[in-house]
């Protein structure tokens, strides 16, 4: 089953988890499967068309889904899928 | 990945002889033949601008100027206050009160004297930002908001300076290096910033305090590793810090072909709105924009609770921050930490009026309008949150 790594400002919807085993073949699958285990993890990842936000990055391994098949990129045993937002903080 | 000589600044030694005193300085410099006297001279040929002196910009700038790096510059407008010595170290509490410009000052000059400091007492502006960046030769970013990361950003690409970039939040850090012709911008990164309110700030969300440490560290090394034109560079890398795991990883970052401020086909060829941009006006309005952006928040300041507190109404405060916060300080209210909220609405009596507050009105504000989306219409938001009330009613309470 592939692991999701959840960042901090997101653990506050997974039930303080920083790391969630769901199940899917594609990286859209493993997605769909956290927001439904953590509903209120959707409006934080998806806007209101339901498309992937702009500065939320999703990576599989080392490498932005981007450059793969995006969330049709598929997952091997063993994969991890990380979830990387922008944070601002510095100061 | 790109290689160093791809994209460091093009920094000319010969004019930076070294005296003696500098010599025996530096020995620890010169005596590795990565820096050795030709490296050195390099670090003091070399221009650096900090922006910020705060959680990143301290040890960035504590330990550029102790290498030697030979001007730095530094951009700030803030007054040192308490909160800000948990972290910040290059403030101490007797400078609390001063400006963080005089403040590092005294500091830097005090460690080396033959830095040339550079202080601009002033915010980063769109109107600014061109004309400072180009009498530098490498930018580091030490910034707390969305709408200066993209101005630093999207500045550093117009005048081809290196982006040295780090951002912490809570335990976690992000670290990279953007470059200017072959390597990714942040825009590549990141294309558009969060809406205003989805992420909160770390004067709402926190930050460890050793983590701008590590993090502006890294930072450091980067620049100076630019100003030497040794090792591999963090270009095209994302490094992720979690200093609560105390894991290091890092992922690959590519530059986008589509990206508007250095693809191949640019849209943005100046600095824009940067507030605008990312939905706010001025950092003020930040915290309770979701809500008054639909025009349907009410509000209720500090003063007005106090009154009718003290008339004897009916209010039903509603404290939607977490337990640890609640610990600190409170107004009696009840706690419903707002990742919990919509499943405790059970709680709540709609009949009656109810106050939302958190430490300073974003979370609230959150809150007030999933109430008023679950059909509560005697709600209000209190504007600036327990903050205010400890600043202009309750003076004794702490603020934190």
């Amino acid at each position: 089953m592939p692991q999701i790594q959840i960042p901090s400002p997101l653990r506050q919807y997974s039930g303080k988890q920083s790391s969630v085993n769901v199940p899917g073949t594609t990286v859209g699958e493993a997605l769909a499967g956290l927001v439904s285990q953590h509903p209120e993890m959707k409006r934080h990842l998806y806007n209101d068309e339901g498309k992937l936000r702009a500065f939320v990055n999703v990576y599989v391994n080392d490498e932005d889904m981007r450059y793969l098949q995006k969330e049709a990129t598929t997952l091997k045993d063993g994969d991890t899928i990380s979830i990387v937002p922008s944070i601002a903080g510095g100061y | 990945m790109a290689t160093l000589s791809e994209i460091k600044p093009d920094i000319a030694k010969s004019e930076a002889v070294l005296s003696s005193d500098e010599i025996l300085r530096y020995s620890r410099h010169l005596i590795m033949p990565e820096v050795g006297m030709e490296g050195q001279q390099k670090l003091k040929a070399a221009k650096v601008l900090c922006i910020g002196a705060g959680g990143l910009g301290s040890p960035l700038a504590l330990y550029l100027g102790a290498a030697g790096v030979g001007t730095l510059g530094i951009v700030d407008f803030d007054v040192v206050d308490y909160t800000n010595l948990q972290r910040q170290i290059i403030h101490t509490t007797a400078d609390v009160g001063r400006k963080k410009l005089d403040s590092a000052a005294d500091k830097l000059k005090a460690i080396n004297p033959f830095l040339n400091l550079r202080t601009f007492d002033t915010k980063l502006t769109s109107a600014n930002a061109l004309e400072l960046f180009r009498e530098f030769d490498i930018v580091a970013d030490g910034t707390d908001n969305f709408p200066t990361r993209y101005l630093v950003n999207d500045a550093c690409v117009l005048t081809g300076k290196p982006n040295v970039y780090g951002s912490i939040f809570r335990f976690e850090g992000q670290a990279s290096v953007f470059a200017t012709e072959d390597g990714p911008c942040y825009r590549c990164l990141y294309p558009e910033p969060p809406p205003p309110g989805l992420v909160p700030s770390c004067a709402e969300g926190g930050v460890l305090g050793i983590l701008p440490g590590l993090v502006g560290v890294i930072q450091a090394t980067e620049t100076i590793k630019l100003i030497l034109g040794q090792g591999d560079s963090l270009v095209g890398r994302l490094l992720l810090v979690d200093a609560l795991g105390m894991k290091f990883r890092e992922l690959k970052l590519r530059k986008n072909p589509d990206c508007p401020m250095c693809g191949t086909h640019r849209t943005i060829t100046k600095l824009i709105d940067y507030e605008q941009f990312c939905g706010i006006r001025g950092v003020e309005a930040a915290p309770t924009s979701p809500g008054k952006a639909e025009g349907t928040m009410a509000e209720i300041s500090v003063e007005e609770l106090k009154k009718k507190l003290d008339n004897k109404e009916d209010i039903f405060i509603l404290d939607v921050r977490e337990p640890h916060e609640y610990q600190i300080c409170n107004l009696n209210g009840h706690l419903i930490p707002l990742g919990d909220l919509s499943k405790r609405l059970g709680e709540l009596d709609a009949s009656r009026e109810i106050v939302a507050h958190c430490k300073m009105g974003g979370r609230s504000a959150k809150a007030v309008a999933l109430l008023q989306q679950a059909g509560f219409k005697k709600v209000s938001n209190l504007t600036g949150g327990i903050t205010a009330w400890a600043e202009r009613v309750d003076p004794k309470m702490p603020k934190y």
